[in-house]
């Protein structure tokens, strides 16, 4: 619920204005995710190359190992080479594309004066960077 | 099945959904975590882990095609992903906690109801809705380009949106999916904006609702990467093409395929819930 303000003149939106934002942010998203669908893929290459052949076994849930739950595991295993590695660091950009948005949409209602959406857009980023990094995954 | 195999199937299966997912609003993970573990049996929780990767690829690839119509309102959205995101946190905390076979019944339910609600007869004159106090303090009341020119809407029942964003986000964070049944249903429904801003609205939202939950699925280790590699892959290229589709294809026709495809879904989580294996 939006608390009373300062009647100071807010400007109205310009749908136009808005829309060069959105322009620009859908570049972003679009950006991110075809690097990130690159890195995946390189991995895939790497990955199906030596272990292509392996028999293929998802019924038994045993959870990933550590190497690929936290941000630090996955760089080292992608610095490495390592195919699996390279794979979920491709993951983590498409995980971080949306979070981008977010991010930048900060500047684009800054940019119009809109305090109130400014302040919105700050508690979804606080809650997707407690997500990311305040789970477990950071560390 | 070798690991070569298994990934060609999985990503033709994927590039399906995708573009299923794309077309109805969806994003796809609906679909697939049916199809993993039924077709492949897959663990669920792994099949949750890939599903929600794959939400992201779906929406974020789309969201470029959809921008350049001017369809999106992004003060909607971004008001509403406080409710999605916060719902996404709690939903991905709770799902160790409940058996999965109850949230495919609760969700099978749901899903039905939507597809219930997305069949039944709207107003004829839904252009000249009154300014909602609420709506225009929060400047979400808009225009986007019709055939003859901008249309404006008004956007209603702010708090009621609110509450089922929360809800579509905690699915979200449960099933591992984008709940993009419920956004669009809510945004449509009670919120009464235009179909094709609310499909278009939803998909942005989708991407960031499932960004909060994966952090939370990746740090326990739900995401494989070998399984999640064919599905992301395979999803982003069917997404690309749907929403190419989407910008040229009619309303009407949209809304059936989209309630037909949620029906079926419906039936298939509820039949799980009772007599299949989660």
């Amino acid at each position: 619920m939006p608390t009373a303000e300062a009647p100071a003149p807010q400007p109205q939106p310009e749908p136009w204005d808005d829309h060069r934002i959105e322009v620009i942010l859908g570049n972003l998203l679009r950006s991110g995710v075809l690097l990130s669908a690159a890195v995946v893929l390189s991995g895939a290459c790497v990955y199906l190359f030596h272990h292509g052949h392996e028999p293929a076994d998802y019924r038994i849930f045993r959870g990933e190992p550590s190497e690929f739950r936290t941000i630090a595991g996955v760089i080292h295993s992608a610095v490495h080479g390592r195919g699996r590695g390279l794979i979920q660091l491709g993951l983590l950009l498409l995980i971080a594309t949306p979070i981008a948005r977010v991010a930048f949409s900060i500047v684009g209602f800054g940019i119009e004066r809109d305090r109130m959406y400014v302040a919105f857009t700050l508690i979804v980023l606080a809650i997707l960077l407690y997500s990311l990094l305040g789970s477990g995954v950071g560390v | 099945m070798t690991i070569l195999e298994f990934t060609a199937v999985v990503a033709i299966v994927s590039f399906v959904a995708g573009l299923l997912g794309s077309l109805t609003g969806l994003g796809g993970g609906v679909v697939l975590v049916p199809l993993l573990t039924l077709l492949f049996h897959v663990d669920i929780r792994y099949a949750i882990g890939a599903s929600l990767v794959s939400v992201i690829a779906t929406s974020s690839g789309a969201a470029a095609a959809y921008v350049k119509e001017g369809f999106s309102n992004i003060r909607i959205g971004m008001f509403l992903e406080i409710a999605t995101t916060f719902g996404a946190l709690m939903g991905a905390f709770l799902a160790t906690r409940i058996p999965t076979s109850a949230l495919a019944i609760i969700f099978g339910a749901v899903l039905i109801y939507s597809a219930y609600l997305s069949r039944k007869p709207r107003p004829l004159d839904q252009r000249n809705l009154p300014p909602d106090p609420l709506a225009t303090r929060l400047r979400m009341n808009g225009s986007f380009p019709d055939l003859e020119g901008p249309r404006s809407y008004n956007v209603q029942h702010v708090p009621t949106g609110f509450s089922l964003m929360f809800g579509a986000g905690a699915l979200s964070g449960l099933l591992g999916i984008g709940s993009g049944a419920v956004k669009v249903l809510a945004m449509d429904q009670a919120m009464r904006i235009p179909f094709k801003v609310s499909t278009t609205t939803s998909n942005f939202m989708i991407g960031v609702t499932a960004a909060a939950s994966a952090g939370i699925y990746l740090s326990r280790g739900y995401v494989d990467p070998g399984l999640a590699m064919p599905v992301m892959l395979g999803v982003l290229g069917g997404s690309l093409l749907g929403s190419r589709i989407l910008v040229k294809a009619e309303t009407k026709s949209l809304r059936l395929v989209f309630s037909v495809v949620i029906l079926v879904l419906g039936v298939q989580m509820l039949y799980k819930g009772f007599w299949g294996k989660m």
